[in-house]
Order: structure tokens, then C-alpha cells, then sequence
């Protein structure tokens, strides 16, 4: 009998203590920080001409829509652009540049540009403290050659910069891990 | 004033009349299961010297008693000693009742010798102190590899997750100190937070026949238990300190227990552990240091007839994980994985730098258990437990120091235990159990959540029954009934919530809509039956065996329902289902054991059919700005497990002996006629020993660990586009390492410092010619190799 009455206690314990603990709060979204949405190459011919822009833009990041990729236009051969890139987080609002943090952390950062058919050359035009380079600022610089190929910017994360060629951007060497790696579809005329 | 004079006025009148000597004690002894009389019982009166004993009807009478206390000091063959005060205030009746039942006592008092098993008719092994204090420097899921069959999955050498049978994670169920331990353990890289110095022995039972501690451990029950208190006046304690080379390891740990005769105890324990780089027979991993503090303190008063316990616990992890495993895109696994080296090898050092894990978890318990007379043991128990993970990863700018995942799990459990043991051929157990658990995902991290806030409810009722059927035969049949309700809040992206066809199946669950997601509030509630039929019989002093059934359920576990996002360092978006259902296990065990003075031997052999048995598969790629992922699902399908585990030993003579393990299994998926992933290779490890107690207690062993080449596994390697490359290149992420066999060696002696204190000196090498090779169930093995050798030495001191 005392078992039964121990247990029933048990029971009625139980009960209470499920039942008091219910908090209805919804939760709050978070705020995402780091996502790169948008990837935005500008390149402006010097001298006369239009500028080229080249975008990617992932609205919901690791969400399963792909990326909207996108060129205003073909380049002209024998030519040469000053490139510039801007990378947004455009799922917070206003959006937020991640180029600024780039910039504080260059020596951490390496963008590589690579480029099917030997349609453009690349150079850097920006510098870390290590008098490496970093890649926000770059020219263009198309040959005699037309036609199409494709155009890989590749943002790396912590990449050993000290590797042989990878000054020179190559990315063979560079290591370090993959932000951005944008695939676009370019047409030399 | 006036009182005064009373008191002392009384004090006088007592001793007048406390000089009378003519009372007399009387009773009967009787056994307190089932009431019957006690004869021969030898009664000794302390405070007179004097001795009586109980006659055939169990009655014993003592005269010429003078008032006062009376010490009696009771003892019976088969029975323990039994310490008992009486108040004679005139003549007296006094019952006494006597334990009869050696087993029953081994669970009270125990002994160094022997200490019981936890179920009759599983497939249970137990692990004594002395082999858990060679593991004091590593985790739970290295020692728990003693056990043929139990493997362990990990990521680097210091997240050790222990498999049963080639099944894990939520599959196990592990008891430390009767608390089941909730510490988030359906994440692959999250090990059992559980500092191993803190048990005196771990009972690994396989299969789910073990229900008193849940219905849903399809894989098998680990159950933690502290050292044994021996109730005599005492104080002891020990000290272990470790030093090993490779990652340049220490650790101590200690503890001291004071015991008092009428049962009160009280022991602290405390350990700690520090690693720097381990290293490969090449080179450093870099970034697989750890620190790990524990602490735990056990009091509480313990008797035949009731007792309480009072328990904490206290474990901070932190763990470094290998640098070079953090990876951003699939071109970077190609990499990874070709180039056969870890693309960060730096020198040696102690820092333990993002990306690495902080988990501390701490748990509280108090219980209380009272015998009945005629009837039984109850006992109440409640625990609370708090998990708290951080998990910082590689990031930049202001998040650099901010963890990426951040989850606070807060789980209360009320529990009661009842135990009929009054009849001989039958023990009754019945138990229920609440829990509430909350899980926080802390907004802050600027991550999106991995698992969402939520809060489960879980129920459980359950009866178990051991019938004795002869002298020679035990049959076990249990029963239990789980009920399982998570409810939670959970943000969805839009565009996933669509892809997923959640917008069909789960309309009316979404609470709100913030333009690109969707907060969601999934409630899911899970009923689940399990059963257990068991039975042993002993042919006779060599031979005996073991059949056993077992049907269990197990509800799908956060990670299973929730997960939805890019996991970095698999380079692969993982997502949950909240379609799926539980997954229902029917396993069935046979064993055979033989024992004579030379040979022992035990083979344990299981079939194990799961239906809709969750796993997770590649069912595709998404793109993103990093490139293509492939997306891994968790889906639903029906597996079979099948397996031998032998384990041997044969003794040459007192001094030499022989020793073999062996596990062998298979793991299919029915439904698409392919191998299971994951599944432990075949394994042989074999020992020679020799052992001289003229020697100091000198005991050496030499070991090999053979481990096959898994040939049975799922082909998920798929072909990449690789832009910088311009090239398509076949991912390999499916084929298993080749074979590899290490030689280890261990010895110890023992010096006796003085009458009380023992100092046991142990040295071991592990990975003896330094090979190197890499383990199928290592997730870090696309990165790096496994450990190279390392020397170990070992101090312990007994006092």
C-alpha cells in the first residue's frame, strides 16, 4: 500500500513538472553574418568603351535555388580594364560590403582569376602589408585572340601566399580554403 | 532555575531505578525477502560480551538485561553482519531481520573480486577498474574497444564515439551513475561527455534487451558505474599521473573517499588532461590539442534497507580538430584528398585554435531507495543534466572569436525503480520515467541554427522479470512502452521549405513568414513498444549459452528531422526529414560460453533487422557561391546486421598466456541491395602475456591489432567539375584505407611503498614500428594519416 502511495506521488511529481515548464517565446532569426550573397566584378575599359559587369548573386545562400549569374556584355580585344570587385551580404538589410573586412584582413586573402583560351591576362593592383597580393583591385588586359571561354574568380580563405607562383596567381599552391568560386561565361569581340 | 532542579531531580530517579537488571530482550530473525525463520543466527552483545543463538523456530531471547542501550553485532552463514542498537527501557520485542541472499548483497556491498552483471540472458561484458585506469589518459570510446565487437567512430584520435555492433550515436544508450546521459549525441563529432576516471566499472550490454535503461538503444547499453564504497571506517584514495609522448600528454587524476561503518561515504574525485599537436610517424596534425578538466563528488548513506545518493558531475572539454579538415568547397576535398597530406602541417604546438569544440556537462542526481520487508526495493531518483556546446570554426573579421554554433541542452528526469525480489525463483523490476528536455540555439553566433530550440518531452514505463527455471536455466521477458513529443521552432528558408515540399505536407505548421523564411513550429509525437525475451542455461560446470530477442523503436533524433545546411568539413549540405518515422529493430543473439581452468571462450553472434532504418545517402548537388555541394538526405530504409564477436584466453601455466579478440560483421541495406556505410571492418587483435608475481606483480603484454580492408561499402564517389582545372574529376570519398597491422606493448609492476599504499608503475608503446595508416571509421581520414607511435608511462598509487 505504501508502495502504491510512493508511487503515486511519483506520478503527480511527474505531472507537475511537465506541465510548468511550457514557454511559448518564439525564437528570434538570426542574423546572418558572414554570407556572401553577391559577387560583383566591374571592369572599365581605359580610355573610351562600356564597362563589363559580372555578377553572381545567391540570395539564399546554402539554400537549394543556384546562384543567378549574369555579364552585361562582351570585352573588346586588344584592351585594357580596370577591374574592381564588391562583395555583398545581401540577406541582411541595408546590405552589408564584406569588402571591408577583406581589407582588414588582406594578408588573409587571396582572389585568383583564371581564364579559359588565353582570352585576358590578369595583374594585381592591390597589396597586403607582406607586399602580397589581394585581388579587390586588379587589371584586365584582353589580347588579339577572340572568342568565348570562361572567367573563374576563386576567393581563398587563408591561403599560403609564400607558395612558389601563387604571388603571381596562380592557384595551384595556394591551399587555404574556397569563399567564392564564380564561374562566368566571357566573349571577347 | 526551576528546571534545573527537575532535570537533575530526574537524572537521579532514572539511576535509582536503572540499577534494576532483570529485563529481557526477545524476537525471532527472520529473512527479510521472504519472512521465514532464521535458525542458528549467532547473536553477540557488544556492550555484555555475551553470546546467544536463535533456535529452530528462529527465537532468541537475552535476560538479565539492565536498562540502557544494547549493541548486538548478528551474523549467519550466507548473511552479512548486521549491527543493531536497542533502547531496553523493560523487556523488549525486537525483530531481526537478516539479508539471505548473497547477490542481492554484492549489489550493497561488493567486494574487489566480483562485481555482478547487469542483465542475465544479454550479451553483456564488463570492464573492471584495472583496465579502465590504463585508459585514464583517453575517452570512454578508446576503452570501451576492449570489448570484441565494440568499435568507435571518430573525428582525429580525441573525439572517440563508441559503436556496438557497427551501430552509434543515438543508437546507444550510456548510464553514468543510473543517469542517462544526454549530451547531444546525435552529432557524429559530438563523444560521450564522460570523464572515464570518474567510473569504477562499465558494463557494455549489446542489443536492446537491457529495458530498465530505455527502449530505444537498438545499438546496445553502456552503463558507467563509480568504484564501489566498501562501508568500513576508511579513508583511501588514489592518484594516477600519466605522461605520454606523442602530442606531449600528462594527465592526473585523483581521488579520496572516506567510509564510515553505519554506511555513511562521501568521495571526490578530480582529473585533468592536457595534449598539444598529436603526430603522425610524418608529421604534426596540427590543431589536435586538448584540454579536458572533470570533477565529481559521490555521498550519500548506504544500508541493506534504504539509502540516498547525492552525486555531481562536471566535465569541460575543449578540442582542438584538425586544421587542415576545414574545408570550403568540394574542390577543396579534391585537393585534400589527392594530395595525400594535410595542406597545414605546422611545428608542434599547444594551442588549440579554431576550428575546435567547448563542451562542458554537468549533471546532478539525488536518489533515495527504501526495502520493504516481504516485498522489495523502491527506489526514486531525479537528475538534472546541462550540456553546453560551442563550436567555433574558421571565420573572419568580428566573428573571429565567436562560436558558430552555441547550443545549451537542459534535460530533467524523474525516475522510479521497483524491484519484487521476495519470491526465489522470481525478481519482478517495474520502473517509469519523465524527462523534460530544452534545447537553446543561441541567435547569436550569426550562423543559422544547425538544430532549432526546442523542447521534448519523454515518457517511459516499463516491466521486466527474471524467472529462475531450475537450477541451471534464467528466462528474462520484459516489457516497455515510450512515448516521445518534440516540439520545436524552426526557421526554413523559403526557397528550401518550397524544394522540400514541406509547402504541401506542412502548411499549417508555419507560424510565420519573414519574407525569405519561415518560422515554423513542428510538433511531433512518437509512441514505441519494446520487448525483451531472454534465456541461459548452463549445461554444466564448462558449457553454457545464451538466446535472446529483442524488439525496439527508436523516435528519429533532432538531427534526423532538422538538419539543413552545409557541413564543412564533409564539404556537403546535409538535410533532415520531418517525415521520418521511427526505426524498428528485431534483433536476436546466441551465444556460447566455455570456461575451464585453461580456456575461456565467448562467442557472441547477432542478426539484427532494422526496419526503416535512418541513414544518410548523396542524393544530388546544389550550387552555390562556393561552387557545387552534393546534398546528403537522411532517408529511411531496411538494414541488416549480422556479426560474430569472439573473445579467448587460454593460460598456459600460471605465468604466459594467450589472448584473442576477434569482431566480424556485415551491415546491409535491403532495399538497395548495397552495403551499409560506416560498418567496422573485420578486426583480430591478439596478444601473448606473460605475468610473475615474484616479479613485483610484473605483467607484460605484447599485442597485434589487425584490421582488414573494409571490401563491402556503398559507392557514393561521384565526378566534379573543377574550374581552375577546367578538368572533371571522380571524388573518392567511398573507398575504405587498405589493411593495417600495429604492434603494441604493455607491462606494469607493483612496489609496496608501505602497509596501506600500493605504486603500480605501467609502461606502454603503442604503434610500436610506427606505422602509418589511416581507419575507415576515422572522419578526418581524407585529410591525414592516424597516430604514429608513442610512448606512455604510467604512475598509480593506491593508499
Amino acid at each position: 500500500m505504501k508502495t502504491l502511495k510512493n508511487l503515486s506521488i511519483l506520478f503527480i511529481s511527474a505531472l507537475v513538472f511537465t506541465a510548468c515548464s511550457n514557454d511559448d517565446d518564439n525564437p528570434e532569426p538570426v542574423n546572418e553574418e558572414e554570407v556572401i550573397t553577391t559577387l560583383t566584378a566591374t571592369l572599365t575599359p581605359v580610355g573610351v568603351g562600356p564597362s563589363i559587369i559580372l555578377q553572381t548573386r545567391d540570395l539564399d545562400g546554402d539554400g537549394p535555388n543556384d546562384p543567378v549569374v549574369s555579364e552585361s556584355g562582351a570585352l573588346a580585344a586588344n584592351t585594357t580594364y580596370n577591374g574592381t570587385l564588391e562583395l555583398l551580404n545581401e540577406t541582411e538589410s541595408p546590405a552589408e560590403s564584406i569588402n571591408v573586412e577583406i581589407e582588414e584582413e588582406d594578408d588573409e586573402h587571396q582572389f585568383f582569376f583564371q581564364v579559359t583560351n588565353s582570352l585576358a591576362t590578369f595583374a594585381y593592383e592591390d597589396f597586403d602589408g607582406d607586399s602580397n597580393p589581394v585581388g579587390l583591385e586588379f587589371t584586365v588586359t584582353t589580347g588579339a585572340a577572340t572568342g568565348t571561354g570562361t572567367l573563374t574568380i576563386t576567393l581563398r580563405h587563408e591561403p599560403n601566399k609564400n607558395a612558389a607562383g601563387v604571388s603571381d596567381g596562380d592557384i595551384t599552391n595556394a591551399g587555404g580554403e574556397t569563399d567564392i568560386q564564380a564561374v562566368f561565361n566571357i566573349t571577347v569581340e | 532555575m526551576k528546571h534545573y532542579i527537575m532535570i537533575i531531580a530526574c537524572c537521579l530517579f532514572n539511576i535509582t531505578y536503572g540499577q534494576n537488571c532483570n529485563y529481557k530482550l526477545s524476537g525471532n530473525v527472520r529473512d527479510f525477502h521472504d519472512g521465514s525463520a532464521i535458525t542458528g543466527a549467532t547473536i553477540y552483545i557488544e556492550t555484555l560480551d555475551r553470546y546467544t543463538t536463535s533456535n529452530i523456530e528462529g527465537n532468541y531471547t537475552i535476560e538479565n538485561l539492565c536498562k540502557g542501550l544494547l549493541i548486538l553485532e548478528v551474523s549467519h552463514l550466507g548473511c552479512e553482519t548486521k549491527r543493531i542498537e536497542v533502547q531496553i527501557n523493560g523487556d523488549t520485542q525486537y525483530e531481526i531481520n537478516m539479508e539471505h541472499h548473497i547477490e542481492e548483497l554484492n549489489e550493497v556491498k561488493i567486494d574487489a573480486s566480483g562485481n555482478p552483471k547487469l542483465t542475465k540472458t544479454s550479451q553483456e561484458t564488463q570492464l573492471k577498474t584495472k583496465t579502465l585506469e590504463r585508459f585514464s589518459a583517453f575517452s570512454l570510446g578508446d576503452a570501451l574497444k576492449q570489448v570484441s565487437g565494440v568499435s568507435s567512430i571518430n573525428t582525429g584520435n580525441t573525439i572517440v564515439k563508441p559503436v556496438i555492433n557497427g551501430l552509434h550515436s543515438s543508437r546507444i544508450v550510456v548510464m553514468t551513475n543510473n543517469v542517462r546521459l544526454q549530451d547531444q549525441e546525435w552529432g557524429i563529432e559530438h563523444a560521450p561527455n564522460i570523464d572515464l576516471n570518474s567510473a569504477g566499472h562499465i558494463n557494455v550490454i549489446k542489443g536492446a534487451n537491457a529495458l530498465a535503461y530505455g527502449g530505444d538503444a537498438i545499438g546496445g547499453v553502456i552503463v558507467l558505474k563509480p568504484k564501489t564504497i566498501s562501508l568500513k571506517d576508511s579513508l583511501y584514495g588514489k592518484t594516477i599521473l600519466g605522461a605520454q609522448s606523442n602530442g606531449s600528454g600528462y594527465n592526473v587524476s585523483s581521488s579520496l573517499t572516506k567510509s564510515w561503518k553505519k554506511g555513511w561515504y562521501a568521495t571526490g574525485q578530480g582529473s585533468y588532461k592536457r595534449f598539444g599537436d598529436f603526430e603522425t610517424p610524418d608529421y604534426y596534425l596540427t590543431n589536435t590539442g586538448m584540454n579536458s578538466k572533470g570533477l565529481s563528488l559521490n555521498t550519500g548513506f548506504e544500508t541493506f534497507e534504504k539509502g540516498f545518493n547525492i552525486f555531481y558531475s562536471y566535465l569541460n572539454n575543449e578540442i582542438g580538430i584538425l586544421r587542415a579538415s576545414h574545408i570550403g568547397s568540394v574542390e577543396d576535398l579534391v585537393n585534400a584528398i589527392n594530395s595525400q597530406e594535410p595542406f597545414v602541417k605546422d611545428d608542434f604546438s599547444y594551442d588549440i585554435n579554431a576550428p575546435r569544440q567547448e563542451v562542458t556537462h554537468q549533471i546532478i542526481k539525488a536518489d533515495f531507495y527504501k526495502r520493504f520487508k516481504k516485498f522489495g526495493r523502491l527506489e526514486v531518483q531525479y537528475d538534472f543534466q546541462n550540456n553546453q556546446r560551442f563550436e567555433y570554426d574558421v571565420r573572419v573579421g568580428d566573428d573571429r572569436d565567436k562560436p558558430a554554433l552555441d547550443l545549451t541542452l537542459k534535460t530533467h528526469t524523474i525516475k522510479s525503480d521497483l524491484k519484487i525480489d521476495s519470491k526465489t525463483n522470481a525478481i519482478y523490476k517495474f520502473g517509469v520515467n519523465a524527462s523534460l528536455q530544452n534545447n537553446f540555439a543561441n541567435p547569436d553566433t550569426g550562423v543559422r541554427r544547425l538544430i532549432p530550440d526546442y523542447d521534448k518531452y519523454d515518457f517511459g514505463i516499463y516491466a521486466v522479470s527474471d524467472f529462475k527455471l531450475g537450477d541451471n536455466t534464467n528466462l528474462d521477458v520484459g516489457l516497455r512502452y515510450d512515448f516521445n513529443r518534440i516540439d520545436a521552432k524552426k526557421f526554413y528558408r523559403t526557397s528550401r521549405w518550397e524544394e522540400r515540399g514541406y509547402d504541401e505536407d506542412f502548411a499549417d505548421i508555419v507560424i510565420d513568414d519573414l519574407g525569405t523564411q519561415l518560422l515554423t513550429n513542428p510538433v511531433l509525437t512518437y509512441h514505441n513498444v519494446s520487448a525483451s525475451a531472454g534465456i541461459t542455461h548452463q549445461f554444466n560446470a564448462h558449457n553454457s549459452v545464451i538466446f535472446n530477442y529483442g524488439l525496439s523503436n527508436r523516435a528519429p533524433n533532432p538531427s534526423e528531422l532538422f538538419s539543413d545546411g552545409l557541413h564543412h568539413s564533409a564539404a556537403r549540405i546535409e538535410l533532415g526529414d520531418l517525415r521520418i518515422k521511427q526505426e524498428t529493430s528485431n534483433r536476436i543473439g546466441a551465444s556460447y560460453l566455455f570456461k575451464n581452468e585453461k580456456l575461456s571462450l565467448n562467442l557472441e553472434s547477432f542478426l539484427n533487422h532494422i526496419n526503416d532504418y535512418i541513414f544518410i545517402k548523396p542524393t544530388g548537388t546544389e550550387l552555390t557561391i562556393r561552387g557545387a555541394f552534393p546534398v546528403w538526405d537522411y532517408v529511411q530504409t531496411d538494414a541488416l546486421l549480422y556479426g560474430l564477436d569472439v573473445s579467448a584466453n587460454y593460460k598456459f601455466n600460471k605465468q604466459w598466456f594467450l589472448n584473442n579478440k576477434t569482431a566480424f560483421i556485415k551491415g546491409r541495406d535491403l532495399t538497395e541491395k548495397e552495403a551499409l556505410i560506416d560498418i567496422p571492418a573485420f578486426k583480430t587483435v591478439n596478444s601473448i602475456g606473460y605475468s610473475n608475481k615474484k616479479w613485483l606483480n610484473f605483467n607484460a603484454e605484447l599485442q597485434s591489432e589487425l584490421v582488414l580492408e573494409q571490401n563491402a561499402f556503398p559507392d557514393n564517389n561521384f565526378e566534379v567539375f573543377i574550374p581552375t582545372t577546367e578538368e572533371l574529376v571522380l571524388l573518392d570519398i567511398s573507398s575504405p584505407p587498405p589493411t593495417y597491422h600495429l604492434v603494441h606493448f604493455e607491462s606494469d609492476i607493483t612496489v609496496k611503498l608501505s602497509k596501506k599504499t600500493d605504486l603500480n608503475i605501467g609502461l606502454n608503446i603503442t604503434n610500436i614500428f610506427n606505422t602509418s595508416y589511416r581507419e575507415y571509421l576515422n572522419r578526418l581520414r581524407y585529410f591525414a594519416d592516424d597516430l604514429g607511435r608513442n610512448f606512455m608511462l604510467q604512475l598509480k598509487l593506491n593508499y
